[in-house]
């Protein structure tokens, strides 16, 4: 188990510096002169050339990479240039919405999936399956931002219990996970139909499996074998896809930010790409995929919690 | 008093018939064997006792365990009865356990859910029955960490925690070799007389039926041809089709002599190594020596048999003689050329050798019609037949096997497992090879098919001078198509030898136990036809 | 032939037949702003309505469908073209470093979601459809690859790949003749699931403005224009939003009814 999870930390540790690499190349070596892009084309050479000393530019591309990456160690994610504040202080903000949107969305997710997945393979071709699926599908096919339209002129709009958008602060905690609900729900939907469907088609791959075969001669009902047999040997693919999802739900929070106006990383993002703050949109893109990968290695640690065969393996 | 009695029991799936008015009764203390080929039901006529039969199958008849008749008893009932009155063992010991639960947790389930009892309790009993069984591991491992004989020993514990008063055994020692059979045999049998209880054995090897079984039961097409007492069945056979089966059993072929000697394939003194995970993240990888100091001859038209269990390394001596693999030690050359040429195939040596696979099933590629198929091995030509030629050798590749011309434009999936056999060989043969591996070519066969294959091979080797090395777990068979005979223990060639003279006086112990292991046919009431 | 397969063929193929349409016909000129006759509810001269710029709702849904479908068309085009040959190529070398390496690039490529990978560009080079259509191709060609290994692998451990070695046939060629066969029904219908993707991708995009830009009609353009009109004029965000869903809804029915069609034991990815 141990070296399993070394392994996993390797890799990890190796996706995060080519990540890194990947991010810096983009950001800071492609665009010729990011001073010079960030300023504009009408800027003056003097503004270019204070730009260029700040952002460090008259050093190698070594040296920048390195106080990069170790300023990002630190917490030191370096000055933004248009809000004239380290860029961790835009960040701490705005993650407190960011983080919590997605894992909220994540948890409905699988709330709502996981029933609806278990009992549709278990009432196979049943009405109950039939409905579950044809839910799904469209599920599938919903733009979660439009979901998210729709769900304002029905519930905020029409109804009024819920606020259209913006977010209170923390102060408040019910308040705010009241403000980020419709959001989550926006999010969780149409993920949820995705993974009710892998469950599903989990779960049925697994009830043809022979030791279903031998549980069911041992004594155990349909509903028995599937629950202690089925359920935890589906799992395996169902995790691979929470993972993935996780990754989405950050990124698609981007995007839902922007229907709720929502003061999150997306906003961030956004304003920072108009301003051409290329510091600020560097950071937050490794941020976000630090979180992936990050949520990709609990992922693989999970595999070995649940299948006894990965925690031998080396 | 009999504790399973099945009275005219007929099933259909949909519109088709799977069983027809099948009778048998067994008694306390009893074992009786369900043998046929496949497609005879025997499968069905288990699964029909357990009460676990396919959705959509249509059950007719009587089926009474001990009183209660099982095909009117509503599903509550019956799972209540199955672990509890009746237990079940499956072929595959592989996949009938549950990967991600300890071995001593799934025993200790078929307890704990038809007793109240604590789980401590239940598991201490677990611990028992495994350990009644044989199995010297702790409950606490992972199925993934047990072979496959120690598997089906965790499978037989949780069939009989309960003392069941009737055991379903369905082919229970198919997938395991024949020393690791012969153990769980003794096991069954032991634990059916300790237990008293009554044995369902569902085999098609009928060496263990008339090894083991009390009664026997002969079935055919969903019907049962015979039944009766193992003695009196093997004395006197009253059914054309039981005479059959129990010949093809037995079946031997006539190879002619050989008309050369000249060597054809030298394997010298070679060594296999294969690299091990690393020990540490940083570690030098250790290296598992798959063969061991391989050395023998096969001359022009010697015809050569590999015998030894599954892990003996088989399989890589296989690929190492097809010139796929290099090897790290010795030398393997074929009229005097080394099969292995880098990371280009010597394609003058490549044609000289072709190959049969076990698996009719896996050894064609679906997508491509039969003509295509067996002409893959003109790939190795410098100047492949094309035209009219090349429809001269699909016909005659055809014919030689036993097939038309009109095969030629079907797929692979419109062939029954022996006529894929047959046209695996056609495609080895095309090329006219010196020298052909049947590597388990008929394991996967039905006896009769079986039978009828081996003949197909004998008559090739009149044809023409053939060589061939035959590798097989099956010694039977390899006595009766081999001239000479090695037997290979964990990656060593063990004994080797003229054919009759290995099986007569084997010297090694390993040999040995080999064929002391192997289940006998008795000697039918009748002369066996020549061929 | 399922239900499935019908009812997805005949809406995708409408969707196409909208957007073949709009290269010679529309009811009206999208770029020609009718401000007057702004957010007109369906029905009349405009079946569909008009935007808050007078536009005809059904004519953008036209132009919009052309863009969607283009944008989502090269984008899986670009995944399969290298995502195959890197997976049949990771199949050949199995276990080799080569393998190591491709499985890990598409690891990486992972951990960037097509909407990270159309940030970074976008933050670089600008929006356009171009961008929108490397951004979300470059996430197509690990599902591909992977895809494509995990389905060569089995195939590779088959007698039949062992008997094509044994005529001398080289990885490369078995991989043409024995291994892509064997699995071009599941590439169309995953190339079908990832279509439908792609179009729900190119829509996210042009949303939030990193997409097509204006004048370029499109979907996700219109739901963005539609977000503050959406309690005085719902119809400027249902009739895009429903194009969406029933492109995608069809895509999605053609590849089950595909699979189940082809053959039934295909698993799709869907992420």
């Amino acid at each position: 188990m141990i070296r399993y999870a070394l392994g996993r930390l390797t890799s990890l540790i190796i996706s995060l510096f080519v990540a890194s690499l990947v991010i810096f190349a983009v950001i800071e070596v492609i665009p010729g002169d990011p001073a010079a892009f960030m300023l504009g084309v009408n800027a003056r050479p003097d503004t270019i050339a204070a730009l260029r000393a700040e952002m460090g530019l008259d050093q190698s591309l070594v040296t920048r990479y390195f106080d990069w990456v170790t300023g990002l160690l630190r917490g030191d994610f370096g000055q933004s240039w248009t809000y004239k504040t380290p860029v961790a202080e835009l960040i701490a903000d705005r993650i407190w919405v960011s983080l919590p949107l997605a894992s909220y969305a994540l948890i409905l997710s699988t709330l709502i999936a996981f029933p609806a997945g278990i009992y549709a393979a278990s009432r196979r071709g049943g009405p109950g399956d039939i409905t579950i699926m044809g839910a799904t599908q469209l599920g599938v096919a919903i733009p979660n931002f439009w979901f998210a339209m729709i769900l304002v002129l029905i519930f905020a709009i029409n109804l009024r219990w819920f606020s259209a958008g913006g977010f209170p602060g923390w102060s408040d905690p019910l308040l705010a996970i009241k403000s980020l609900t419709l959001p989550a729900i926006a999010l969780a939907l149409p993920q949820a139909a995705i993974l009710a469907r892998v469950m599903r088609s989990s779960l049925l791959d697994m009830l043809g499996e022979d030791f279903i075969r031998t549980a069911r001669a041992k004594g155990l009902s349909r509903r028995q074998a599937l629950w202690r047999h089925a359920v935890r040997n589906a799992l395996i693919p169902v995790l691979t896809i929470i993972g993935l999802q996780f990754s989405f739900l950050l990124a698609g929070g981007i995007i839902i930010e922007q229907v709720f106006f929502l003061p999150g990383l997306g906003r961030l993002i956004f304003q920072s790409i108009s301003a051409r703050d290329l510091i600020v949109v560097e950071s937050v893109v490794m941020l976000l995929v630090f979180t992936v990968i990050i949520v990709n290695f609990a992922v693989d640690l999970a595999y070995a919690v649940v299948d006894p065969r990965l925690r031998a393996k080396t | 008093m009999s504790i399973l009695r099945i009275s005219d029991l007929s099933l259909r799936i949909g519109p088709v018939d799977i069983l027809r008015d099948v009778n048998l009764s067994m008694n306390h203390g009893q074992i009786v064997a369900i043998t046929g080929e496949s497609g005879s039901g025997k499968s069905m006529t288990a699964l029909s006792v357990m009460g676990l039969l396919p959705r959509g199958a249509v059950a007719e008849g009587q089926i009474m365990l001990d009183g209660v008749d099982i095909l009117q008893t509503p599903e509550p009932d019956l799972c209540r009865m199955r672990g509890n009155a009746m237990g079940m063992v499956f072929q595959e010991p592989m996949t009938a356990l549950n990967p991600v639960q300890t071995i001593g947790a799934q025993v200790a389930e078929t307890i704990l859910i038809h007793e109240d009892v604590t789980r401590a309790a239940a598991h201490a009993r677990a611990a028992e029955m495994l350990e009644r069984v044989g199995l010297k591991v702790a409950p606490s491992r992972y199925p993934h960490e047990l072979s496959g004989g120690q598997r089906q020993r965790v499978v037989i514990a949780m069939a009989i925690a309960l003392r069941p008063k009737l055991l379903i055994a369905d082919e229970p020692t198919t997938a395991l070799d024949v020393t690791t059979q012969a153990r769980i045999l003794d096991l069954l049998q032991e634990l059916v007389r300790e237990f008293d209880m009554g044995m369902l054995l569902i085999t098609h090897d009928l060496a263990v039926v008339a090894d083991v079984a009390d009664q026997i039961v002969v079935m055919q097409k969903g019907r049962v041809v015979e039944a009766g007492p193992t003695q009196d069945l093997l004395a006197n056979m009253q059914h054309p089709y039981t005479r059959a089966l129990f010949e093809a059993s037995s079946h031997q072929v006539q190879l002619p002599a050989r008309s050369q000697t000249a060597l054809l394939l030298m394997v010298d003194q070679v060594a296999r190594d294969y690299p091990l995970p690393r020990k540490g993240l940083l570690g030098p990888r250790p290296n598992f020596r798959a063969l061991h100091d391989i050395s023998f001859q096969i001359g022009h038209g010697e015809r050569v048999g590999l015998v030894g269990e599954s892990g003996c390394g088989k399989s890589t001596l296989t690929r190492a003689i097809l010139g796929l693999e290099d090897v790290q030690a010795g030398q393997i050359r074929l009229d005097d050329a080394p099969v292995f040429a880098g990371k280009r195939p010597n394609l003058a040596v490549r044609r000289k050798m072709q190959v049969v696979f076990q698996d009719p099933y896996s050894s064609f590629n679906p997508r491509h019609r039969v003509e295509r198929l067996i002409t893959e091995p003109f790939h190795l030509l410098d100047d492949p037949p094309i035209g009219l030629a090349r429809d001269a050798a699909i016909t005659k590749a055809l014919q030689d096997v036993g097939l038309s011309r009109s095969d030629a434009g079907k797929y692979i999936h419109e062939f029954s497992g022996g006529q894929r056999q047959r046209i695996a060989i056609a495609r080895a043969l095309i090329i006219e090879p010196e020298l052909i591996i049947f590597d388990e070519a008929v394991s996967a066969l039905d006896v009769s098919v079986r039978a009828q294959v081996l003949d197909l091979i004998a008559d090739l080797c009149r044809k023409r001078p053939l060589a061939y090395l035959f590798i097989s777990h099956d010694l039977s068979v390899v006595r009766t198509v081999t001239d000479r005979v090695m037997v290979m223990q964990a990656g060593r060639i063990v004994e080797q030898g003229a054919t009759e003279d290995v099986f007569t006086d084997p010297q090694h112990p390993y040999t040995q136990t080999l064929i002391a292991a192997v289940p006998q046919l008795p000697e039918l009431s009748h002369a066996t036809d020549p061929v | 032939m399922s239900r499935n397969l019908i009812i997805g063929a005949v809406l995708s193929l409408f969707f196409l037949v909208l957007a073949a349409l709009s290269f010679v016909w529309t009811p009206y000129d999208i770029e020609a702003l009718d401000i007057p006759n702004k957010l007109h509810g369906p029905g009349g001269a405009n079946p569909l309505g008009t935007d808050h710029f007078g536009r005809d709702i059904l004519s953008m849904i036209m132009m919009g469908a052309r863009t969607s479908i283009a944008v989502a068309l090269v984008a899986v085009s670009i995944g399969m073209a290298l995502g195959i040959p890197l997976g049949l190529l990771a199949a050949a070398r199995h276990g080799s470093l080569l393998d190591e390496l491709i499985m890990r690039g598409n690891d990486l490529v992972f951990a960037f979601p097509s909407l990270v990978i159309a940030i970074l560009i976008t933050a670089v080079f600008g929006a356009s459809a171009v961008n929108a259509i490397i951004a979300i191709g470059i996430f197509n060609i690990p599902v591909f690859a992977r895809l494509t290994r995990g389905a060569a692998l089995p195939l590779w451990e088959r007698d039949f790949i062992l008997a094509a070695r044994v005529c001398g046939k080289s990885a490369a060629r078995i991989s043409v003749e024995h291994i892509l066969p064997n699995i071009t029904n599941l590439m169309i219908v995953q190339g079908t699931i990832q279509f439908s993707l792609g179009i729900l991708a190119e829509a996210a995009l042009s949303y939030i403005g990193l997409g097509a830009q204006p004048p370029t009609a499109s979907w996700g353009r219109m739901l963005a224009d539609a977000q503050t009109l959406v309690s005085i004029a719902p119809h400027t965000a249902l009739v895009p939003g429903f194009a969406i869903l029933l492109m995608v809804l069809g895509l999605n029915l053609l590849g089950d009814g595909l699979r189940d069609w082809l053959d039934p034991r295909i698993r799709v990815a869907r992420v």
